[in-house]
Protein backbone atom coordinates (compact mmCIF):
# COMPACT_ATOMS: atom_id res chain seq x y z
CA UNK A 1 0.00 0.00 0.00
CA UNK A 2 1.34 3.53 -1.05
CA UNK A 3 -0.97 6.67 0.97
CA UNK A 4 -0.79 10.06 -0.52
CA UNK A 5 0.04 12.49 2.99
CA UNK A 6 -1.61 15.92 2.08
CA UNK A 7 1.66 17.35 2.99
CA UNK A 8 4.73 14.83 1.71
CA UNK A 9 3.06 13.56 -0.99
CA UNK A 10 2.78 9.76 -2.25
CA UNK A 11 4.68 7.48 0.07
CA UNK A 12 5.79 4.18 1.01
CA UNK A 13 3.04 2.85 3.46
CA UNK A 14 6.59 1.58 5.82
CA UNK A 15 6.45 5.83 6.88
CA UNK A 16 3.18 5.44 8.14
CA UNK A 17 2.01 3.88 11.79
CA UNK A 18 -1.20 2.46 12.18
CA UNK A 19 -3.82 3.66 15.28
CA UNK A 20 -7.38 2.44 13.82
CA UNK A 21 -11.05 3.39 13.30
CA UNK A 22 -11.11 7.52 13.12
CA UNK A 23 -13.86 7.14 16.08
CA UNK A 24 -15.23 10.71 16.88
CA UNK A 25 -14.62 11.31 20.22
CA UNK A 26 -17.22 11.67 22.65
CA UNK A 27 -17.73 14.45 24.68
CA UNK A 28 -15.48 14.90 28.13
CA UNK A 29 -18.53 15.01 30.21
CA UNK A 30 -19.80 11.82 28.76
CA UNK A 31 -20.77 8.77 30.83
CA UNK A 32 -18.37 5.79 31.45
CA UNK A 33 -20.39 3.46 29.44
CA UNK A 34 -19.90 5.81 26.15
CA UNK A 35 -16.31 6.39 27.17
CA UNK A 36 -15.51 2.06 27.67
CA UNK A 37 -17.47 1.56 24.30
CA UNK A 38 -15.41 3.93 22.06
CA UNK A 39 -12.44 3.10 24.02
CA UNK A 40 -13.48 -1.03 23.13
CA UNK A 41 -15.65 -1.92 20.87
CA UNK A 42 -15.02 -1.51 16.91
CA UNK A 43 -17.83 -2.29 14.37
CA UNK A 44 -14.79 -3.64 12.49
CA UNK A 45 -15.75 -3.08 8.89
CA UNK A 46 -15.72 -5.58 6.04
CA UNK A 47 -15.14 -2.58 3.09
CA UNK A 48 -14.50 0.18 3.41
CA UNK A 49 -13.54 2.16 6.84
CA UNK A 50 -12.15 5.45 7.82
CA UNK A 51 -9.11 4.87 10.18
CA UNK A 52 -6.45 7.12 11.46
CA UNK A 53 -2.65 6.65 10.57
CA UNK A 54 0.16 8.95 11.69
CA UNK A 55 3.08 9.94 9.14
CA UNK A 56 5.38 9.17 11.71
CA UNK A 57 8.17 9.17 9.17
CA UNK A 58 7.51 12.08 7.31
CA UNK A 59 5.89 15.28 8.41
CA UNK A 60 4.31 13.81 11.48
CA UNK A 61 0.79 14.48 10.34
CA UNK A 62 -2.21 12.68 12.30
CA UNK A 63 -4.22 11.42 8.80
CA UNK A 64 -7.89 9.98 8.46
CA UNK A 65 -7.51 7.23 5.39
CA UNK A 66 -10.39 6.01 3.99
CA UNK A 67 -9.62 2.75 2.76
CA UNK A 68 -11.55 -0.27 2.13
CA UNK A 69 -10.22 -3.46 4.53
CA UNK A 70 -11.19 -6.41 1.95
CA UNK A 71 -9.10 -4.98 -1.60
CA UNK A 72 -6.60 -2.75 0.77
CA UNK A 73 -7.87 0.10 -2.32
CA UNK A 74 -7.17 3.59 -0.69
CA UNK A 75 -10.28 6.23 -1.16
CA UNK A 76 -9.31 9.18 0.68
CA UNK A 77 -6.46 10.89 2.45
CA UNK A 78 -7.68 14.03 4.69
CA UNK A 79 -5.31 15.52 7.83
CA UNK A 80 -7.37 14.34 10.82
CA UNK A 81 -7.88 17.84 12.35
CA UNK A 82 -9.41 18.76 8.79
CA UNK A 83 -11.61 15.78 9.43
CA UNK A 84 -12.40 16.48 12.89
CA UNK A 85 -11.27 13.80 14.59
CA UNK A 86 -8.65 13.42 17.71
CA UNK A 87 -8.84 14.78 21.08
CA UNK A 88 -10.63 18.02 21.98
CA UNK A 89 -8.92 20.73 23.89
CA UNK A 90 -10.05 21.82 27.03
CA UNK A 91 -10.92 25.44 26.11
CA UNK A 92 -9.94 26.34 30.24
CA UNK A 93 -7.38 24.52 31.73
CA UNK A 94 -8.51 23.82 35.43
CA UNK B 1 -22.14 -46.83 9.31
CA UNK B 2 -21.06 -43.18 7.53
CA UNK B 3 -17.60 -41.80 7.52
CA UNK B 4 -15.77 -44.58 5.83
CA UNK B 5 -15.40 -46.62 8.81
CA UNK B 6 -12.59 -47.26 11.27
CA UNK B 7 -9.37 -46.51 10.36
CA UNK B 8 -6.38 -48.90 11.40
CA UNK B 9 -2.93 -49.33 9.78
CA UNK B 10 -4.18 -52.87 8.92
CA UNK B 11 -6.97 -51.04 6.84
CA UNK B 12 -4.37 -49.40 4.95
CA UNK B 13 -2.48 -51.79 3.58
CA UNK B 14 -5.48 -53.89 3.00
CA UNK B 15 -6.31 -50.92 0.79
CA UNK B 16 -3.38 -50.59 -0.69
CA UNK B 17 -3.48 -54.36 -1.81
CA UNK B 18 -6.76 -54.12 -3.57
CA UNK B 19 -6.69 -50.69 -5.65
CA UNK B 20 -7.71 -48.14 -2.85
CA UNK B 21 -11.13 -49.03 -4.21
CA UNK B 22 -12.86 -49.18 -0.14
CA UNK B 23 -12.30 -45.43 0.78
CA UNK B 24 -15.46 -43.45 0.82
CA UNK B 25 -16.18 -40.06 1.33
CA UNK B 26 -14.91 -38.61 5.70
CA UNK B 27 -18.23 -37.04 6.12
CA UNK B 28 -21.70 -37.03 4.91
CA UNK B 29 -23.10 -34.00 2.96
CA UNK B 30 -26.56 -33.68 4.31
CA UNK B 31 -29.54 -31.40 3.73
CA UNK B 32 -30.05 -28.58 6.46
CA UNK B 33 -32.99 -29.93 8.77
CA UNK B 34 -35.27 -26.81 9.48
CA UNK B 35 -34.69 -26.90 13.21
CA UNK B 36 -31.82 -27.96 15.36
CA UNK B 37 -30.87 -27.69 19.41
CA UNK B 38 -27.78 -26.49 19.06
CA UNK B 39 -26.30 -24.54 15.81
CA UNK B 40 -22.87 -23.64 15.48
CA UNK B 41 -21.65 -20.94 12.80
CA UNK B 42 -18.33 -21.48 11.57
CA UNK B 43 -17.05 -24.85 10.14
CA UNK B 44 -13.43 -24.33 11.17
CA UNK B 45 -11.73 -25.69 13.59
CA UNK B 46 -12.90 -24.47 16.64
CA UNK B 47 -16.49 -24.94 15.11
CA UNK B 48 -15.96 -28.44 14.53
CA UNK B 49 -14.25 -29.57 17.56
CA UNK B 50 -17.07 -27.32 19.68
CA UNK B 51 -19.40 -30.31 17.42
CA UNK B 52 -17.87 -33.04 18.09
CA UNK B 53 -17.37 -32.18 22.17
CA UNK B 54 -21.02 -31.11 22.28
CA UNK B 55 -22.59 -34.71 20.71
CA UNK B 56 -19.04 -36.99 22.14
CA UNK B 57 -18.86 -35.24 25.89
CA UNK B 58 -22.46 -33.62 26.43
CA UNK B 59 -24.50 -35.75 24.52
CA UNK B 60 -26.34 -33.45 22.40
CA UNK B 61 -27.81 -35.07 19.17
CA UNK B 62 -29.54 -32.24 17.22
CA UNK B 63 -26.62 -30.21 16.27
CA UNK B 64 -25.64 -28.46 12.90
CA UNK B 65 -22.23 -26.26 12.13
CA UNK B 66 -22.81 -24.00 9.17
CA UNK B 67 -20.13 -23.39 6.94
CA UNK B 68 -20.14 -20.35 4.55
CA UNK B 69 -17.11 -21.93 2.03
CA UNK B 70 -16.20 -25.53 2.69
CA UNK B 71 -14.97 -27.25 6.01
CA UNK B 72 -11.61 -26.22 7.16
CA UNK B 73 -10.99 -23.48 4.60
CA UNK B 74 -10.24 -20.60 7.01
CA UNK B 75 -7.51 -20.17 9.38
CA UNK B 76 -7.44 -23.92 10.59
CA UNK B 77 -5.90 -24.56 7.10
CA UNK B 78 -3.81 -21.07 6.85
CA UNK B 79 -1.87 -21.39 10.28
CA UNK B 80 2.07 -22.52 11.29
CA UNK B 81 0.60 -25.21 12.80
CA UNK B 82 2.21 -25.21 15.84
CA UNK B 83 1.08 -26.56 19.15
CA UNK B 84 2.30 -25.37 22.58
CA UNK B 85 1.27 -24.36 26.05
CA UNK B 86 3.86 -22.03 27.10
CA UNK B 87 1.73 -19.47 28.58
CA UNK B 88 2.47 -17.56 32.25
CA UNK B 89 -0.52 -15.77 33.06
CA UNK B 90 -3.20 -16.80 35.00
CA UNK B 91 -6.11 -17.49 32.66
CA UNK B 92 -4.78 -18.37 29.21
CA UNK B 93 -1.92 -20.80 31.80
CA UNK B 94 -4.90 -23.37 32.35
CA UNK B 95 -6.33 -23.28 29.38
CA UNK B 96 -3.32 -23.82 26.62
CA UNK B 97 -2.20 -26.67 29.17
CA UNK B 98 -5.66 -28.12 29.00
CA UNK B 99 -5.83 -27.78 25.04
CA UNK B 100 -2.49 -29.52 25.08
CA UNK B 101 -3.75 -32.36 26.97
CA UNK B 102 -6.33 -32.47 24.10
CA UNK B 103 -3.54 -32.95 22.01
CA UNK B 104 -2.12 -35.35 23.29
CA UNK B 105 -4.89 -37.88 23.14
CA UNK B 106 -6.62 -36.08 20.18
CA UNK B 107 -5.75 -38.57 17.15
CA UNK B 108 -6.82 -41.82 19.65
CA UNK B 109 -10.07 -39.89 20.33
CA UNK B 110 -10.60 -39.21 16.43
CA UNK B 111 -9.49 -42.25 14.88
CA UNK B 112 -7.94 -40.29 12.81
CA UNK B 113 -3.99 -38.89 11.80
CA UNK B 114 -3.36 -35.57 12.89
CA UNK B 115 0.58 -35.72 12.53
CA UNK B 116 0.98 -34.51 15.84
CA UNK B 117 4.68 -33.78 16.69
CA UNK B 118 5.76 -32.98 20.04
CA UNK B 119 9.25 -31.88 18.51
CA UNK B 120 9.38 -29.21 20.96
CA UNK B 121 9.44 -25.34 20.80
CA UNK B 122 12.12 -23.37 21.73
CA UNK B 123 12.01 -19.88 22.30
CA UNK B 124 15.06 -17.97 21.61
CA UNK B 125 16.64 -14.93 24.02
CA UNK B 126 19.30 -12.39 23.33
CA UNK B 127 19.75 -10.74 26.37
CA UNK B 128 19.93 -10.52 30.19
CA UNK B 129 16.45 -8.80 30.45
CA UNK B 130 14.95 -11.31 28.01
CA UNK B 131 16.56 -14.38 29.49
CA UNK B 132 15.20 -13.37 32.84
CA UNK B 133 11.57 -13.17 31.09
CA UNK B 134 12.39 -16.46 30.68
CA UNK B 135 13.14 -18.21 33.14
CA UNK B 136 9.85 -16.57 35.12
CA UNK B 137 8.11 -18.11 32.35
CA UNK B 138 9.57 -21.27 32.70
CA UNK B 139 8.93 -21.16 36.32
CA UNK B 140 5.19 -20.29 35.52
CA UNK B 141 4.57 -23.49 32.46
CA UNK B 142 6.33 -25.95 35.63
CA UNK B 143 3.84 -24.57 38.04
CA UNK B 144 1.13 -24.95 35.70
CA UNK B 145 2.13 -28.93 35.22
CA UNK B 146 3.74 -28.50 32.08
CA UNK B 147 7.61 -28.32 31.29
CA UNK B 148 10.00 -26.33 30.79
CA UNK B 149 13.89 -26.10 30.10
CA UNK B 150 15.96 -23.28 30.15
CA UNK B 151 19.09 -24.75 27.55
CA UNK B 152 21.99 -22.31 27.45
CA UNK B 153 24.06 -21.49 24.63
CA UNK B 154 26.87 -23.32 24.82
CA UNK B 155 24.66 -26.54 24.86
CA UNK B 156 22.34 -24.75 22.47
CA UNK B 157 24.93 -24.60 19.96
CA UNK B 158 24.69 -28.65 19.98
CA UNK B 159 21.17 -28.57 19.57
CA UNK B 160 20.36 -25.93 17.35
CA UNK B 161 24.02 -25.52 15.41
CA UNK B 162 22.65 -23.95 12.56
CA UNK B 163 21.64 -20.31 14.52
CA UNK B 164 24.07 -17.83 13.98
CA UNK B 165 24.74 -17.33 17.29
CA UNK B 166 26.77 -14.18 16.89
CA UNK B 167 24.83 -12.04 15.31
CA UNK B 168 26.19 -8.51 16.01
CA UNK B 169 22.68 -6.99 17.11
CA UNK B 170 20.98 -9.89 18.19
CA UNK B 171 23.26 -12.68 20.17
CA UNK B 172 21.74 -15.91 20.76
CA UNK B 173 22.26 -16.52 24.66
CA UNK B 174 20.08 -19.00 25.22
CA UNK B 175 16.57 -20.58 24.88
CA UNK B 176 13.26 -22.25 26.74
CA UNK B 177 12.54 -24.92 25.32
CA UNK B 178 9.24 -26.54 26.14
CA UNK B 179 9.58 -30.36 25.08
CA UNK B 180 5.93 -31.13 24.64
CA UNK B 181 5.13 -28.46 22.16
CA UNK B 182 5.60 -28.97 18.39
CA UNK B 183 3.24 -29.22 15.47
CA UNK B 184 0.61 -30.81 13.71
CA UNK B 185 -0.98 -31.24 10.46
CA UNK B 186 -3.90 -28.44 10.80
CA UNK B 187 -6.01 -29.57 8.17
CA UNK B 188 -6.40 -33.45 9.04
CA UNK B 189 -7.19 -31.45 12.90
CA UNK B 190 -10.38 -29.90 11.06
CA UNK B 191 -10.82 -33.21 8.99
CA UNK B 192 -10.39 -35.73 11.94
CA UNK B 193 -13.04 -33.06 14.08
CA UNK B 194 -15.53 -33.37 11.07
CA UNK B 195 -15.19 -37.07 10.59
CA UNK B 196 -16.11 -37.78 14.43
CA UNK B 197 -18.20 -35.27 14.60
CA UNK B 198 -20.45 -36.63 11.91
CA UNK B 199 -20.03 -39.97 12.74
CA UNK B 200 -21.94 -39.08 16.40
CA UNK B 201 -24.94 -37.53 14.08
CA UNK B 202 -23.80 -33.88 13.70
CA UNK B 203 -24.62 -31.98 10.32
CA UNK B 204 -22.08 -30.62 8.96
CA UNK B 205 -23.32 -28.11 6.36
CA UNK B 206 -20.99 -26.48 3.76
CA UNK B 207 -21.76 -23.87 1.45
CA UNK B 208 -24.57 -21.96 3.72
CA UNK B 209 -23.55 -18.45 5.31
CA UNK B 210 -25.70 -17.59 7.48
CA UNK B 211 -27.40 -13.67 6.47
CA UNK B 212 -29.58 -13.29 9.50
CA UNK B 213 -29.57 -14.11 13.41
CA UNK B 214 -33.23 -14.17 14.70
CA UNK B 215 -33.68 -12.80 18.20
CA UNK B 216 -37.29 -12.37 19.45
CA UNK B 217 -37.61 -10.49 23.16
CA UNK B 218 -33.41 -11.03 23.81
CA UNK B 219 -33.72 -15.13 23.27
CA UNK B 220 -32.36 -16.53 19.85
CA UNK B 221 -34.66 -18.36 17.50
CA UNK B 222 -33.04 -19.15 14.80
CA UNK B 223 -30.70 -18.37 11.58
CA UNK B 224 -31.51 -17.29 8.28
CA UNK B 225 -29.26 -19.04 5.66
CA UNK B 226 -28.41 -18.70 2.23
CA UNK B 227 -30.05 -22.44 2.08
CA UNK B 228 -33.41 -21.33 4.15
CA UNK B 229 -34.39 -19.95 7.85
CA UNK B 230 -33.24 -22.72 10.49
CA UNK B 231 -34.61 -23.25 13.90
CA UNK B 232 -32.47 -23.09 16.86
CA UNK B 233 -32.77 -23.12 20.51
CA UNK B 234 -28.91 -22.20 21.46
CA UNK B 235 -26.21 -20.86 18.60
CA UNK B 236 -22.75 -20.35 19.26
CA UNK B 237 -20.44 -18.37 16.84
CA UNK B 238 -16.69 -19.75 16.05
CA UNK B 239 -16.62 -17.52 13.17
CA UNK B 240 -12.75 -16.31 13.90
CA UNK B 241 -11.89 -12.84 11.20
CA UNK B 242 -15.14 -12.71 10.48
CA UNK B 243 -16.99 -12.80 13.87
CA UNK B 244 -17.67 -8.96 13.91
CA UNK B 245 -20.22 -9.50 10.76
CA UNK B 246 -21.53 -12.30 12.54
CA UNK B 247 -22.16 -10.81 15.57
CA UNK B 248 -23.60 -7.96 13.89
CA UNK B 249 -26.56 -10.15 12.95
CA UNK B 250 -27.64 -10.21 16.57
CA UNK B 251 -27.09 -6.42 17.05
CA UNK B 252 -23.75 -6.54 18.95
CA UNK B 253 -20.48 -4.89 18.62
CA UNK B 254 -17.40 -6.73 19.74
CA UNK B 255 -14.05 -5.28 20.97
CA UNK B 256 -12.43 -7.11 18.06
CA UNK B 257 -9.99 -5.75 14.80
CA UNK B 258 -9.61 -7.94 11.85
CA UNK B 259 -6.14 -8.41 11.15
CA UNK B 260 -4.19 -9.98 8.13
CA UNK B 261 -1.61 -12.26 9.57
CA UNK B 262 0.98 -13.22 6.56
CA UNK B 263 2.72 -16.85 6.64
CA UNK B 264 5.54 -18.69 4.16
CA UNK B 265 6.54 -21.61 3.01
CA UNK B 266 9.63 -22.19 1.33
CA UNK B 267 10.57 -25.22 -1.61
CA UNK B 268 11.29 -28.65 0.39
CA UNK B 269 14.82 -28.74 1.52
CA UNK B 270 16.66 -31.93 3.34
CA UNK B 271 16.20 -31.74 7.15
CA UNK B 272 17.27 -28.91 9.32
CA UNK B 273 15.38 -27.98 11.63
CA UNK B 274 14.12 -30.41 14.27
CA UNK B 275 11.76 -28.07 16.10
CA UNK B 276 9.63 -24.81 16.47
CA UNK B 277 12.00 -22.02 17.02
CA UNK B 278 11.03 -18.90 17.38
CA UNK B 279 13.57 -15.48 17.67
CA UNK B 280 12.80 -13.30 20.12
CA UNK B 281 13.55 -10.34 17.85
CA UNK B 282 11.41 -9.71 14.95
CA UNK B 283 9.12 -12.46 16.32
CA UNK B 284 9.62 -14.92 13.76
CA UNK B 285 8.90 -18.68 14.16
CA UNK B 286 9.63 -21.44 11.97
CA UNK B 287 9.53 -25.01 11.78
CA UNK B 288 10.02 -27.75 8.96
CA UNK B 289 7.18 -29.62 7.48
CA UNK B 290 7.41 -33.35 7.13
CA UNK B 291 7.78 -32.74 2.78
CA UNK B 292 10.56 -30.14 3.99
CA UNK B 293 9.50 -26.98 3.66
CA UNK B 294 10.33 -24.35 6.03
CA UNK B 295 6.96 -23.07 7.65
CA UNK B 296 7.34 -19.41 9.15
CA UNK B 297 5.68 -16.32 9.98
CA UNK B 298 5.88 -13.55 12.09
CA UNK B 299 4.11 -10.46 12.88
CA UNK B 300 0.61 -9.12 12.03
CA UNK B 301 0.30 -6.71 8.93
CA UNK B 302 -0.58 -3.89 11.86
CA UNK B 303 -3.90 -2.34 9.66
CA UNK B 304 -7.58 -3.75 9.70
CA UNK B 305 -7.74 -5.96 6.62
CA UNK B 306 -9.94 -8.90 5.58
CA UNK B 307 -8.16 -9.42 2.35
CA UNK B 308 -6.50 -12.84 3.39
CA UNK B 309 -3.06 -11.23 1.96
CA UNK B 310 -0.86 -9.48 3.06
CA UNK B 311 1.94 -6.07 2.07
CA UNK B 312 5.17 -6.64 0.98
CA UNK B 313 7.14 -4.45 4.24
CA UNK B 314 6.31 -7.67 6.24
CA UNK B 315 7.44 -10.07 3.95
CA UNK B 316 10.69 -8.44 3.71
CA UNK B 317 10.91 -7.76 7.82
CA UNK B 318 10.27 -11.59 7.69
CA UNK B 319 12.62 -12.17 5.10
CA UNK B 320 14.98 -10.49 6.78
CA UNK B 321 14.50 -11.91 10.56
CA UNK B 322 14.63 -15.37 8.75
CA UNK B 323 18.13 -14.66 7.52
CA UNK B 324 19.50 -13.04 10.43
CA UNK B 325 18.92 -16.28 12.67
CA UNK B 326 19.37 -18.94 9.97
CA UNK B 327 21.99 -17.19 7.27
CA UNK B 328 22.27 -20.92 5.57
CA UNK B 329 18.58 -20.68 4.19
CA UNK B 330 19.11 -17.63 2.35
CA UNK B 331 18.75 -19.03 -1.00
CA UNK B 332 15.89 -21.42 -0.24
CA UNK B 333 13.34 -20.06 -2.45
CA UNK B 334 10.05 -19.23 -1.27
CA UNK B 335 6.95 -21.43 -3.06
CA UNK B 336 4.20 -19.56 -1.40
CA UNK B 337 2.64 -17.03 1.33
CA UNK B 338 -0.49 -16.24 2.02
CA UNK B 339 -2.48 -14.39 4.42
CA UNK B 340 -5.10 -15.37 7.20
CA UNK B 341 -8.00 -12.89 8.93
CA UNK B 342 -6.90 -12.27 12.85
CA UNK B 343 -9.81 -11.66 14.88
CA UNK B 344 -7.43 -9.47 17.27
CA UNK B 345 -8.84 -8.65 20.66
CA UNK B 346 -7.00 -5.77 22.21
CA UNK B 347 -5.46 -7.41 25.23
CA UNK B 348 -4.45 -10.39 22.85
CA UNK B 349 -6.28 -13.14 24.47
CA UNK B 350 -9.64 -14.99 23.48
CA UNK B 351 -13.31 -14.70 24.32
CA UNK B 352 -15.44 -17.75 24.98
CA UNK B 353 -18.18 -16.25 26.75
CA UNK B 354 -22.23 -16.02 26.46
CA UNK B 355 -23.34 -12.94 24.30
CA UNK B 356 -25.50 -10.87 26.13
CA UNK B 357 -28.62 -12.11 24.07
CA UNK B 358 -29.84 -15.06 25.53
CA UNK B 359 -28.92 -18.26 23.71
CA UNK B 360 -26.03 -16.94 22.13
CA UNK B 361 -22.32 -17.77 22.63
CA UNK B 362 -19.49 -15.99 21.25
CA UNK B 363 -16.34 -17.85 20.59
CA UNK B 364 -13.78 -15.54 19.33
CA UNK B 365 -10.49 -13.06 19.54
CA UNK B 366 -8.23 -15.65 18.91
CA UNK B 367 -5.64 -12.99 17.78
CA UNK B 368 -2.64 -14.97 15.75
CA UNK B 369 -3.23 -18.49 18.87
CA UNK B 370 -6.35 -20.00 17.89
CA UNK B 371 -4.71 -23.58 16.38
CA UNK B 372 -3.10 -24.72 19.04
CA UNK B 373 -6.18 -23.67 20.68
CA UNK B 374 -8.51 -26.22 18.64
CA UNK B 375 -9.05 -28.74 20.63
CA UNK B 376 -9.54 -26.49 24.03
CA UNK B 377 -11.51 -23.70 22.43
CA UNK B 378 -14.07 -26.79 21.31
CA UNK B 379 -14.31 -28.47 24.11
CA UNK B 380 -14.86 -25.98 26.40
CA UNK B 381 -17.17 -23.88 24.84
CA UNK B 382 -19.08 -26.90 24.33
CA UNK B 383 -19.35 -27.05 27.72
CA UNK B 384 -20.64 -23.53 28.13
CA UNK B 385 -23.10 -24.29 25.73
CA UNK B 386 -24.53 -27.21 26.97
CA UNK B 387 -24.30 -26.28 30.50
CA UNK B 388 -24.74 -22.63 30.29
CA UNK B 389 -21.70 -22.39 32.52
CA UNK B 390 -17.69 -21.88 31.91
CA UNK B 391 -15.36 -24.60 32.02
CA UNK B 392 -12.61 -24.48 34.83
CA UNK B 393 -10.25 -23.85 32.27
CA UNK B 394 -12.10 -21.32 30.25
CA UNK B 395 -13.60 -19.16 32.81
CA UNK B 396 -11.00 -16.06 32.60
CA UNK B 397 -12.02 -15.78 29.20
CA UNK B 398 -14.82 -13.22 29.60
CA UNK B 399 -16.47 -10.52 27.29
CA UNK B 400 -16.56 -8.16 29.98
CA UNK B 401 -13.09 -7.86 31.14
CA UNK B 402 -12.53 -5.08 28.79
CA UNK B 403 -15.89 -3.22 30.37
CA UNK B 404 -14.57 -4.08 34.20
CA UNK B 405 -10.84 -4.21 33.55
CA UNK B 406 -10.75 -7.14 35.54
CA UNK B 407 -8.81 -10.22 34.40
CA UNK B 408 -6.99 -8.49 31.14
CA UNK B 409 -4.99 -11.00 30.23
CA UNK B 410 -2.24 -9.02 28.25
CA UNK B 411 0.54 -11.86 27.77
CA UNK B 412 3.11 -9.86 25.80
CA UNK B 413 2.71 -7.22 28.44
CA UNK B 414 2.75 -4.48 25.60
CA UNK B 415 -0.64 -2.97 26.80
CA UNK B 416 -3.92 -3.29 26.50
CA UNK B 417 -4.89 -1.32 23.44
CA UNK B 418 -6.72 -2.18 19.97
CA UNK B 419 -3.22 -1.52 17.78
CA UNK B 420 -1.29 -3.34 19.95
CA UNK B 421 -1.50 -6.59 19.37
Amino acid sequence: MRITCPICGERDMREFTYRGAALPTPPLEADVETWVDHVHLRENAAGVLRELWQHTMGCGAWLVVTRNTITHEILDVVLAEEAGIGIPVAEEQP
Amino acid sequence: MFGSGRFSGLRVLKEGLTGNKGWTPHWRDPEPKSEYDVIIVGGGGHGLATAYYLAQEFGLKNIAVLEKGYLGGGNVGRNTTIVRANYGLEGNSQFYSHSLKLWEQMEQDLNYNAMMSQRGIINLFHNDGQRDASIRRANAIVNQGDDAEIIYRDDLKKLLPYLNFDNNRFPIMGGLMHWRGGTARHDAVAWGYARAADQLGVDLIQNCEVTGIDVEGGKVTGVQTSRGPIKAKKIGLAAAGRSSQVAAMAGLTLPLESHVLQAFVTEGLKPIIDHVVTFAEGHLYISQSDKGGLVFGSYIDYYSSYAARGNLPMVEHTMETLVAMVPSVAKARLLRSWGGIMDMSFDGSPIIDKAPVEGLYLNCGWNYGGFKATPASGHTFAHLVALDRPHAAAEKMRLDRFRTGRGIMDEEGTGAQHNLH
